[in-house]
Order: C-alpha cells, then sequence, then structure tokens
C-alpha cells in the first residue's frame, strides 16, 4: 500500500482531530442516507434554483485542485528551490480537493446508483464528460507523481526519469480542470452571469489565490504542530504569487461589474444585482457578498503593503481572507445567482437547509481526513532517518 | 478491389439519385413537429385549465402544491413573463395567458450539455427523455433557457391521483417534461392538451409540410417565438 502504515500511529493530539472527523462525516453520512431515501427535497434547492451549495463547493475545489500547479510550475520549469518541500504538499492538496470534487458532484446527483452512465454513454458534446475526464485524469497524475517522488524521497534516491514528463504534463493539465469547470457555466445560452468569456480566466486567477493561501495557511500550521517547517522563502514566493492572483481576481470581478452597468442590458445587471443588493426585496446573498468584497479589499491591503506581506501574523490573516472571501464568492454566490431570475422572471431565494449542510461539512471533513492522513505520511517520510546514505531533502528530478 | 470507370459513375450516379429520393420522400413522410398557440382564442377562455389536466392526466405527472417542488409539463405565465422585454407596458399583450411547454427546440441546449444522452432530439424534431438513463445532475436545467424542465425532487408517486396505467410513473431524482405525446402521436392521435383545448387555440402539425394547416397558420398570422436570438430556434409558435 501507499505506506498507509505511517498514518496509524500518532499522537493522542492527532487521533483526537482523527476521531473529530469522523464524528462530522458520521453526522453528513446519517443525512446523506436519508436525502437517498427521500430524494433532494430535503435540501433547499427548487425548481428554479437547482443547483447550490454542493454545486458550488466543487467549482471552488477545483481551484484549490488546479492550484497545485503554484508550487509545481516554479519548482520545476523555474528551477526555484524553495519550493521543493512544499510540492508534495500542493499535491496532497490537490488530491484531497479532487476526490471532494468528485464528492460533491456525486451527492448532488438524482439517481446517484447511475453514476456510471456518464461512461457507458460517453458524450463529448457534454462539458460534464470532459469535465469527468480532466477531474479523473487530474487524480490520476497527482496521485502517480506524489507516490513516485515520495517513495524516491524515502529510498533516498533519484527519482525515475519517466516522472519528469508526468510532472510537466500535469501543469497544463491543472489549468485545463479549472478551464473545463469554467466551460461547463460559461456556454449556457440563458444564463447571463455565467454567459461570459471571462469566465474561464477568472475562475483560474481566483483558484491560484485561494488555493495557495491555503497552502501557507497548512504550511504556517504543520511549521506549528509538527517538527516539518517550510522555509520562509517559500511562504514569502506564495505570498506573492497569492497577492498577484488576488489583483487580478479582483480585477476580474470589476470588469464584470462595468461591463453590466454602464451597458444597463438588464439581462446581464439582474443577477449581479440580485448579489449585491437583492432583487424584489430578496437581499438574502447580498450581506455575503459584501462580506466577500469587505474581504477582498482588506486582504488587497495586506497583501500589497510588503510591511504587511513580511510580517507572517498578517500574512495568515491576509491568506484566511483571501480564502474566506473567494470561497463566498465561488463557494455560494456565483453558482447560485445565475438562476436569479428564473428565465420567467421569478426570483427566489435559495437558503441551504440543515441536513444539506451537514453533508457539505461532512465531505469537507473527509478531505480534511484524507489531507491529514497523506500530510502525515508526508511529514513520517520527512522526518525519519532515510533508508540510504543520501541526505536529499528536496526531492530532485532535474536530469 | 478494382472498380472501372463506368461502374464507379453508375455507383455514384445511384447513390445521388438515392440520396435525392431520400430527400424527397422525406418531406413527404418524415414530419417535423411543431405546434402554434393561438394566444386570442385562449384569452377568451379566462380560467381554463383543460389543456394542463388533460396532458398532466395522460403523463402522471404529480401535482405537488410547493412550487419549490413543482412539477409541470405544460402551464401558464402571463405573456410578459414568458417573454421578457418584448411585451412593453403599453401592449394589449399583458396579462394574456401564455401556455408554456418545451419548445423542442431545433438547437436544444439541453441536448447539447446532458451528460448521458439521456434526453436527445429525435427525428422528427421531438426532445425525448430517458427516464431510465437520466442521472439526475440538472444541468439540463441549468442549460434550458426557458425553465421547461422540472426535477423530482421527491418520489411523485403519492402526488399522482389518477394515475394513468398506460404511462410510466417516474421516480424521484430524474428529469422530465413535455415529450409533445410522442406515445399518442405514435399511434396517430394529437398531443393531449391540443384535443382537449375547447378554443382549437392550440394547433399542432407538421412544419416540413409546406401545405399543412400550422404551415399556413404561420404564413397567414404573425407570430412570436421565445428568445429567439439564442438561436436555440423554439418550434413553439406564439400567434399575436
Ligand atoms: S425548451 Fe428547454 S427543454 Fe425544451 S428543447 Fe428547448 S432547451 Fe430543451
Ligand atoms: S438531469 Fe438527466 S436529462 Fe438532464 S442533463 Fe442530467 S442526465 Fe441528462
Amino acid at each position: 500500500m501507499f505506506m498507509f502504515e505511517k498514518a496509524v500511529t500518532g499522537s493522542r493530539r492527532y487521533w483526537l482531530w482523527i476521531g473529530a472527523l469522523a464524528i462530522v462525516i458520521g453526522l453528513g453520512l446519517a443525512c446523506y442516507l436519508r436525502q437517498l431515501q427521500v430524494g433532494l427535497m430535503i435540501t433547499g434547492l427548487s425548481r428554479d434554483v437547482t443547483w447550490g451549495l454542493y454545486i458550488a463547493q466543487f467549482t471552488f475545489l477545483v481551484g484549490v485542485a488546479a492550484s497545485a500547479v503554484m508550487v509545481v510550475l516554479p519548482y520545476y520549469l523555474h528551477d526555484c528551490k524553495a519550493f521543493g518541500p512544499l510540492t508534495i504538499l500542493g499535491e496532497f492538496l490537490a488530491i484531497a480537493a479532487v476526490i471532494m470534487c468528485m464528492l460533491f458532484i456525486f451527492v448532488d446527483m438524482g439517481q446517484p446508483a447511475r453514476v456510471l452512465n456518464v461512461m457507458l454513454y460517453p458524450t463529448p458534446h457534454s462539458m460534464m464528460f470532459w469535465d469527468m475526464v480532466s477531474l479523473s485524469g487530474y487524480l490520476v497524475l497527482n496521485a502517480t507523481i506524489a507516490r513516485v517522488t515520495l517513495r524516491a524521497e524515502r529510498e533516498g534516491v533519484k527519482p525515475p526519469h519517466w516522472i519528469k514528463p508526468v510532472i510537466l504534463l500535469s501543469i497544463p493539465w491543472a489549468v485545463s480542470i479549472h478551464t473545463v469547470t469554467a466551460f461547463l457555466y460559461s456556454g449556457l445560452p440563458g444564463r447571463s452571469l455565467w454567459l461570459t468569456a471571462i469566465l474561464a480566466p477568472r475562475f483560474l486567477a481566483s483558484a491560484f489565490a485561494s488555493g495557495p493561501s491555503l497552502l501557507i495557511l497548512l504550511c504556517l500550521l504543520l511549521r506549528r504542530i509538527s517538527r516539518f517547517s517550510v522555509g520562509r522563502e517559500a511562504i514569502q514566493k506564495l505570498s506573492i504569487i497569492v497577492t498577484y492572483a488576488m489583483v487580478i481576481s479582483v480585477f476580474f470581478v470589476l470588469m464584470e461589474f462595468f461591463t453590466a452597468f454602464y451597458s444597463r442590458i438588464p439581462e446581464h445587471t439582474e443577477s449581479l444585482r440580485y448579489m449585491f443588493f437583492g432583487l424584489d426585496g430578496h437581499t438574502g446573498l447580498a450581506p455575503w457578498m459584501w462580506v466577500s468584497m469587505i474581504l477582498a479589499a482588506a486582504s488587497l491591503v495586506l497583501l500589497i503593503v510588503p510591511r504587511y506581506r513580511h510580517n507572517e501574523k498578517f500574512l495568515v490573516v491576509a491568506c484566511g481572507m483571501v480564502f474566506l472571501s473567494l470561497w463566498i464568492d465561488k463557494g455560494i454566490g456565483l453558482i447560485v445567482a445565475a438562476f436569479v431570475p428564473s428565465p420567467l422572471g421569478a426570483v427566489t431565494d435559495y437558503t441551504p437547509s440543515l441536513p444539506e449542510a451537514l453533508i457539505v461539512l461532512a465531505i469537507w471533513a473527509i478531505g480534511a481526513l484524507i489531507l491529514t492522513v497523506l500530510y502525515k505520511i508526508a511529514l513520517s517520510v520527512r522526518e525519519e532517518p532515510l533508508r540510504s546514505a543520501a541526505p536529499p531533502v528536496q526531492v530532485e528530478v532535474h536530469a | 478491389m478494382t472498380i472501372s470507370r463506368q461502374a464507379f459513375l453508375r455507383l455514384t450516379g445511384l447513390a445521388y439519385l438515392g440520396a435525392v429520393a431520400r430527400k424527397a420522400i422525406g418531406a413527404i413522410t418524415g414530419p417535423r413537429w411543431a405546434m402554434a398557440v393561438d394566444v386570442a382564442k385562449c384569452r377568451t377562455q379566462q380560467n381554463c385549465t383543460k389543456c394542463i389536466v388533460a396532458c398532466h392526466e395522460a403523463h402522471n405527472v404529480p401535482s405537488i402544491p410547493d412550487r419549490r417542488h413543482e412539477v409541470r409539463w405544460v402551464w401558464r405565465e402571463p405573456f410578459e413573463h414568458a417573454f421578457p422585454g418584448q411585451v412593453d407596458e403599453y401592449s394589449s399583450l399583458r396579462g394574456a395567458p401564455a401556455m408554456l411547454l418545451c419548445n423542442h427546440c431545433e438547437n436544444p441546449p439541453c441536448v447539447q450539455v446532458c451528460p448521458t444522452q439521456a434526453t436527445w432530439k429525435r427525428e422528427d424534431g421531438i426532445v425525448a427523455m430517458d427516464w431510465h438513463r437520466c442521472i439526475g445532475c440538472r444541468y439540463c436545467m441549468a442549460a434550458c433557457p426557458y425553465g421547461s424542465r422540472s426535477f423530482n425532487w421527491m418520489d411523485p408517486q403519492p402526488y399522482v391521483h389518477n394515475p394513468n396505467p398506460e404511462f410510466p410513473m417516474r421516480t424521484k431524482g430524474v428529469v422530465e417534461k413535455c415529450t409533445f405525446c410522442s406515445e399518442r402521436l405514435s399511434v396517430g392521435r394529437p398531443p393531449a392538451c391540443v384535443e382537449a383545448c375547447p378554443e382549437k387555440a392550440l394547433v399542432f402539425g407538421n412544419l416540413a409540410d409546406p401545405h399543412s394547416p400550422l404551415r399556413q397558420l404561420l404564413a397567414a398570422r404573425q407570430h412570436v417565438r421565445r428568445r429567439p436570438e439564442l438561436g436555440t430556434g423554439p418550434d413553439v409558435f406564439y400567434l399575436t
């Protein structure tokens, strides 16, 4: 097996954490069984707002998964040595995120028992088919890369040469998963909020802000709870990536605003108006969106001013804000608001139900569990004495 | 294999003739089903729901009171809801009834996005559904710009009050919509809604036949289609 023996030994704190996750997962599973039994009526979805938290989480997490490329690319293409110890963390994060994506699609299906139909009747004109292909390919790529490089590290040998092209392939592949995910939405004739060529670039920009900011938070956390420490340089380099990506992401959002509100075409302004100001007295989404906006603005101040960015205390806050802001934007707003108003002009609010929220939490907990186990394996490999004499700390595949 | 020049010409000639013949026969026998809704006639019956009842009873469409979980194949909307931006405040069409159903679009976005081909375009123009294949992803609902599709948020059976044993009952978790009564067409009967309308406000017919009453109606009367700018090519016409 994949060094799983490393994951079954741990401190009391480790097991407490695992136990807590298991409880959350158990609760969500119970709710899901109920959903299986009575149908998706137990969610807050409706005939007008047919996609909600599940699909929005999926969208957000595809971004997190794709963002692994932001450590892999500088390390392998630009020889940025500081990212050496980070690549495995990025790849493991991608694995956890892709699995969560798949689970979110799965729980959203009305007939999950028929999931194989997507493969039995492959339909190239459906973007969902391509999304499935690209996501599963990405999972296989990252699992292979992580496994091979980590094993080499444990053995204290260089990874085999054939892995390099696989790693290089994973770079455009990461971009493709989020592009195809944007195409799921941006090609639909009746949903003006999504019908914009900037959707895929916007997805990528926000992904490259939210993913690396999560990675910074994870690295700093690991530094506190384990002996594993990513260098300051790597953190600072990542924070610059977050800064640029966040600036671009906010810029793209402002572009959307300009086009919609200056042209004043009702169809293009309505969903945005619903998001930020409410329509026909339905203002459910507005507080969220404003929080997202304020967090984005505040995080930009902390990120752009070097004095704050260089201070890790501020950086943590900034990364937290980036993550939360983009989660609200993509993990709630962008998906839900496209359904309001409906094609017939109806404004229907969507509030996730309790079971729905618990199922969502459970999938996040599953992701956290996978990530914990994988990081535990990676850290154990790094902390244990090397099997052979050679002491490379970084994974080197430069041939 | 070698083919002499003469044989080749003969073969291509035959193939060409075949294609022409197929086209000619197609024009006679291959229908393209479509519908016209005569708004003025429909308007004379203010609270009539006969077409809705007939359709929903024939197809075991559940009557779910909760609007959020409603399933509908044909329903009524004020004209300005069905044609957003096309009915100004001075128009006499404001408040006129628009009977809505699946438009059986020429380029149906729902068909384009469905990942399992559980919904597809038939030769005769009908956008059909396979309720045993649908995985309930609701991608088609996001794609349809007309709100023509309904999802079974729960088991519909308790909400079907007079089940029709001749027609399949859906399960929870699948999408459904109007099928232009393909089951009735196949035995030569018009759609249930058309038959039920006391005003004959719904005209069903063959677009491929220039002499069909439907085509003549469309040639003679002004009509609109819902959101033609999207290029979906709705095959339901509203005579105004
Ligand atoms: S009206 Fe909607 S459901 Fe019907 S064919 Fe057109 S896109 Fe598909
Ligand atoms: S809900 Fe069913 S019919 Fe609609 S796109 Fe998904 S599989 Fe196809």
